[in-house]
């Protein structure tokens, strides 16, 4: 008897994507450009994050003709994003088939309170968190994957570190928390109980966790991987750049060999323009992405 | 034992975890000198084409396919089994090509159609072994000199052994049976002995 959308088969395609780079793409064209650089995923927007953060307005589930097309174009897996709590979204993405969604803050929320019931699908989700409460909660709801939010179309790499760095020590903090004081930690941090104790347990997130939200250079890739991450997402840092086959490729073997400093200066070099970057503080904190859902 | 783990892109932990529950020393290969001294590799489940063109990138395609063909044993899950193959459906990817089988990508569907499923595998004895399908593929195809070890729907072949190769669809790293990985660390054992 053979069963589908199971909570291993969701999480294992995640587990399939680890030491690898998901690229945000709009077209078939950069589509294929993505899975030539040796990217494990790609993920089919209408705009790219720094696009929708200059378009403004709101910014919805993209067209399925642009999910389609690409899907058509390339063999690797195929994402998309739907908005926070739109269930519809999601659904019309799982019936077109789509590998992977993302319930992302990059878009506009849908709902202010409440995220997907993602258990109550068979396609996989991926959700952004900012420490471990939330990353948690998303794992509660349903979610196979986690990645930090960082902030997205502004090339700068400091919010994904903060975000990474949290929810890192306080893993470290949960594995050496004594099990009389679990409950209480849960309770603050506002994190389900069991999902806690499996923290505890593994000594690490209970399902794969990405770093997103401000990657622009093999540098950057890399700098996630040593912080923890098991790989990446880049958004506008390849498709923003002035180079985006040789970015993308060099991104690739950053995340491969993020422990090799003489490597990472070979493919760090000649890259040509990176995307031109954004200061966090210039960014109202009302129009932050990161601050989306809960 | 000293078992190589390609750890280019993809689920190189979980074998790692497995090589070293049943008591063998895992090794990541990510460089074409890492691959001295072990006494087989594994090629793990990811993204066939990221795997295959890091592999060309960082010279591991030929030092690989070289070993192979000195009788190290090797064995693919998923898209290592697809880069063994010689034959993929419709494409043109780098590949080591050892194994006289041909193979189609995604051959199940997408994530929505990928499953579980018991399968019946005589040379792992009586208890079913459960199985993780992921975007997965299937192998169409086979020379007189690879054993069929195991099918779904008496068509689609999921696990095969070609002499010092195996070549397997599904995930083993993904469960807590341990009878694949055993099976191959006793093809290694055996083939050590032979020499």
């Amino acid at each position: 008897m053979s069963e589908k959308g199971t909570i291993k088969v969701k999480t294992g395609l995640a587990e399939m994507l680890k030491g690898g780079v998901i690229m945000d793409v709009t077209t078939p064209e950069q589509a294929k450009i993505a899975e030539e650089a040796g990217a494990c995923a790609v993920m089919a927007l209408e705009r790219v994050p720094a696009d929708i953060r200059a378009a403004g307005g709101v910014a919805r589930m993209a067209d399925p003709t642009i999910v389609k097309r690409i899907m058509e174009t390339v063999t690797i897996p195929v994402m998309a994003k739907a908005r926070i709590g739109h269930f519809v979204e999601a659904r019309i993405l799982e019936e077109l088939g789509a590998d992977y969604i993302d319930e992302s803050e990059v878009l506009t929320p849908a709902d202010e309170d409440y995220h997907i019931d993602k258990k109550d699908f068979k396609v996989p989700f991926v959700c952004g968190a900012r420490n471990l409460g939330e990353a948690l909660r998303r794992i509660g709801e349903g979610a196979a994957m986690i990645r930090t939010k960082g902030e997205p179309g502004t090339g700068n790499i400091v919010e994904a570190v903060r975000h990474m760095r949290k929810v890192m020590s306080e893993i470290r903090k949960i594995q050496n928390m004594p099990k009389d004081e679990l409950m209480t930690a849960a309770k603050e941090m506002q994190a389900p109980y069991e999902l806690v104790l499996q923290v505890k347990e593994l000594g690490k997130l209970p399902v794969v966790n990405f770093a997103a939200g401000g990657i622009a250079t093999p540098a950057d890739a890399a700098l996630m991987m040593q912080l923890g991450s098991d790989g990446v997402f880049v958004g506008s840092g390849i498709f923003k750049s002035n180079n985006p086959a040789v970015r993308a490729k060099a991104i690739v073997a950053a995340v491969t060999h993020y422990n090799e400093p003489k490597i990472l200066a070979e493919i760090s070099t000649d890259l040509g323009e990176a995307m031109p970057g954004l200061e966090i503080s210039s960014i109202e904190p009302h129009e932050r992405m990161q601050e989306r859902g809960w | 034992m000293k078992v190589g783990i390609l750890a280019l892109q993809g689920a190189f932990r979980e074998h790692k975890k497995a090589i070293e529950n049943l008591g063998h020393t895992a090794l990541e290969i990510r460089l074409p000198e890492h691959l001295e001294g072990i006494d087989g590799l594994i090629i793990p489940g990811g993204e066939s084409t990221t795997i295959g063109k890091l592999m060309v990138e960082y010279s591991l395609l030929e030092p690989i396919r070289e070993l192979g063909q000195q009788g190290k044993p090797i064995m693919g899950t998923c898209a290592g089994a697809v880069l063994l193959a010689k034959n993929i459906d419709g494409s043109d990817q780098p590949r080591l090509g050892l194994m006289d089988i041909a193979v189609i990508r995604n051959g199940f569907g997408r994530q929505v159609d990928s499953f579980e499923e018991d399968l019946e595998i005589d040379a792992l004895g009586d208890q079913p072994f459960k199985a993780v399908f992921i975007r997965a593929p299937y192998i169409t195809d086979v020379s007189p000199q690879v054993g069929i070890l195991s099918k779904i729907d008496d068509t689609r072949i999921v696990l095969v052994r070609q002499g010092s190769f195996l070549a397997c669809a599904f995930h083993p790293e993904l469960t807590d049976d341990s009878r694949i990985h055993q099976y191959f660390f006793n093809m290694i054992e055996e083939i050590k002995n032979k020499f």
